[in-house]
């Protein structure tokens, strides 16, 4: 078969600039050219610089924590919103996770007082609901582009403890939008326990029920047990591990419960901004009780190596325009992917035991 | 096995198509979604997993189909490097194919992970919970998703050398099929 010259080197030309327009588009796609896209790594990185470097092997925020076990009881209200199985009548099983923010595993609790709760919700049919909760109703910021500059400009200060005015004083001035936050914390008691604190949904999700009618819902789980708040003037006299302590104490003793009250969006409700609070008269449902008979350290129960992605819900719940959400999603997949990578560390509660063991 | 018809059989050609377009998809869609914190991040990964799933389905398919039916025999005058690379490349597509949604799988089955195909279908695990599994899962399914696509641009450049250089009939084994020449059905010879 004789080649033609002329035309093969048009074939070839043609060929190459295939494989080249591929390429390019592929490299498009993936982010390598073109405009700078925010990535989960970015987040990672900008909490590690908050935290004074990189802890392997621990979650990038929320790094200090203590599994728990327990159940939920739906009474079946919550069904009137959500054809979510979990809101039928019934008692489902439950683990979970009490942290406090921050990447530092070892931090001090007086040092560091954000509280959260994460939960596994499923329903005997397999439906699964992921939860990640503060214990504050709104959050400093409302996108990931300012979260990251947030952890830049609040790296604390070695000395003081506290970030740098020099850094956090242009931030604010670029992100008013964190006063409200700021306001709230001034105000709110610090709890004294994970067992007294309200736990917040932060975004708003889509609850979807019957008739299909879909409508904006942010939850809350509202504690029974009530106690005195932290003395903030006096937080560095804290033990370590004060309140992980005081919920090992406490469950011992007695289990806590808190109910889950769903909160519907009125028709002028912020749905797409965590930092903007839901205020006035709201219709709320309490779609039943949490309750936590057992707690263990992270080398012991089921909670460290699960990834407590918000985004995972069941049918009936869905994700709100809150565009944070999906950075949640893909920054807490980062920070599994490299934890996992760099194998399993002791926990602040797991040395505790273990120095207590050896006495 | 070889085959007497010049041409892949009618239906091996239609899944080659259709699994080219998915595939294709698929790996702009995973590199997409893990470049970016954007809301196309859970948008692309809605996708990602069923079509997964689909490709598997597919490939499942297509694989029995063409070990029954065969390939048409390579042109006598191609060097035998190049047919036993073709040999070579074709056993590693199929590999890549059917690899590429179970480790994908099997990753999240090893990370806790539900595998939702829809909002209401999940799949069962395939693996035990493990962090240092779904590591190296997590990190073969890039490697492994790189050196696809890398094959892919492999496989079409050799595909278009047959049909605008070398003109051996090749790549119509793939695409048209190959013009019959007379009335007679049975007649099965290529017209190149």
């Amino acid at each position: 078969m004789p080649l033609k010259k002329r035309a093969s080197s048009g074939a070839f030309a043609l060929i190459g600039a295939i494989v080249v327009l591929l390429v390019g588009a592929f490299a498009w796609a993936a982010g390598w050219i073109g405009p700078r896209r925010i990535s989960g790594g970015d987040v990672t990185r900008a909490l590690e610089y908050n935290g004074g470097g990189s802890k392997p092997g621990y979650r990038r925020a929320h790094a200090k924590g203590l599994c728990f076990t327990g159940s939920f009881t739906a009474n079946g209200a919550g069904s009137a919103l959500s054809d979510a199985s979990i809101f039928k009548s019934g008692r489902y099983p439950v683990i979970g996770r009490f942290s406090v923010a921050g990447g530092n595993p070892l931090a001090s609790d007086g040092r560091n007082v954000f509280h959260s709760m994460a939960l596994v919700l499923k329903s005997p049919d397999g439906q699964e609901w992921r939860l990640a909760m503060d214990h504050t109703p709104i959050f400093p910021v409302a996108d990931i582009a300012s979260f990251i500059a947030l952890q830049r400009a609040s790296k604390p200060d070695p000395a003081t403890g506290k970030p740098d005015p020099a850094a956090m004083k242009p931030f604010l001035a670029a992100h008013p939008e964190v006063k409200a936050f700021q306001d709230y914390m001034a105000k709110a008691v610090l709890p004294g326990s994970f067992a007294t604190a309200t736990y917040y949904s932060i975004n708003a999700f889509r609850f979807t029920g019957d008739r299909d009618v879909t409508r904006f819902v942010r939850w809350q789980f509202e504690p029974e047990a009530s106690g005195p708040g932290l003395d903030k003037k006096h937080l560095e006299l804290l033990p370590r591990d004060y309140l992980f302590n005081e919920m090992i104490a406490r469950t011992a003793k007695v289990p806590s419960r808190w109910h889950l009250k769903l909160v519907v969006a009125n028709p002028a409700d912020v749905t797409d901004k965590a930092t903007v609070a839901w205020t006035g008269p709201h219709r709320t449902i309490d779609a039943g009780t949490l309750a936590i008979d057992a707690v263990q350290s992270e080398e012991a129960g089921a909670c460290r190596d699960v990834n407590f992605d918000p985004t995972i819900l069941p049918p009936g719940i869905a994700l709100s325009d809150d565009p944070l959400l999906a950075a949640r999603s893909k920054a807490y997949s980062s920070s599994f992917t490299r934890r996992a990578s760099e194998g399993a560390h002791p926990s602040a509660v797991g040395q505790d035991l273990t120095k207590e063991r050896a006495r | 096995m070889s085959r007497h018809s010049p041409d892949f059989h009618p239906a091996l050609r239609a899944l080659h198509w259709l699994m080219a377009a998915a595939v294709l998809a698929m790996l702009f869609i995973g590199v997409g979604m893990v470049s970016t914190t954007g809301t196309a991040y859970v948008t692309l990964l809605a996708l990602h997993r069923p079509l997964g799933i689909a490709i598997l389905l597919l490939v499942l398919l297509r694989l029995p189909l063409r070990i029954m039916t065969g390939a048409p025999a390579l042109p006598d005058d191609l060097p035998r490097i190049q047919k036993r690379a073709a040999v070579a490349s074709h056993i590693l597509l199929y590999l890549a194919m059917a690899g590429m949604p179970f480790i994908g799988w099997a990753m999240l089955s090893a990370g806790g992970y539900p595998v939702l195909l829809t909002k209401s279908m999940a799949l069962p695990a395939i693996l035990p919970r493990d962090l240092a599994l779904y590591a190296f899962l997590r990190q073969a399914h890039t490697v492994v998703a790189l050196l696809f696509f890398a094959l892919i641009l492999a496989h079409l450049s050799a595909a278009l050398m047959h049909g605008l250089i070398r003109r051996d009939g090749v790549l119509r084994s793939m695409t048209v099929g190959h013009r019959r020449a007379g009335v007679s059905p049975k007649q099965d010879d290529a017209d190149d």
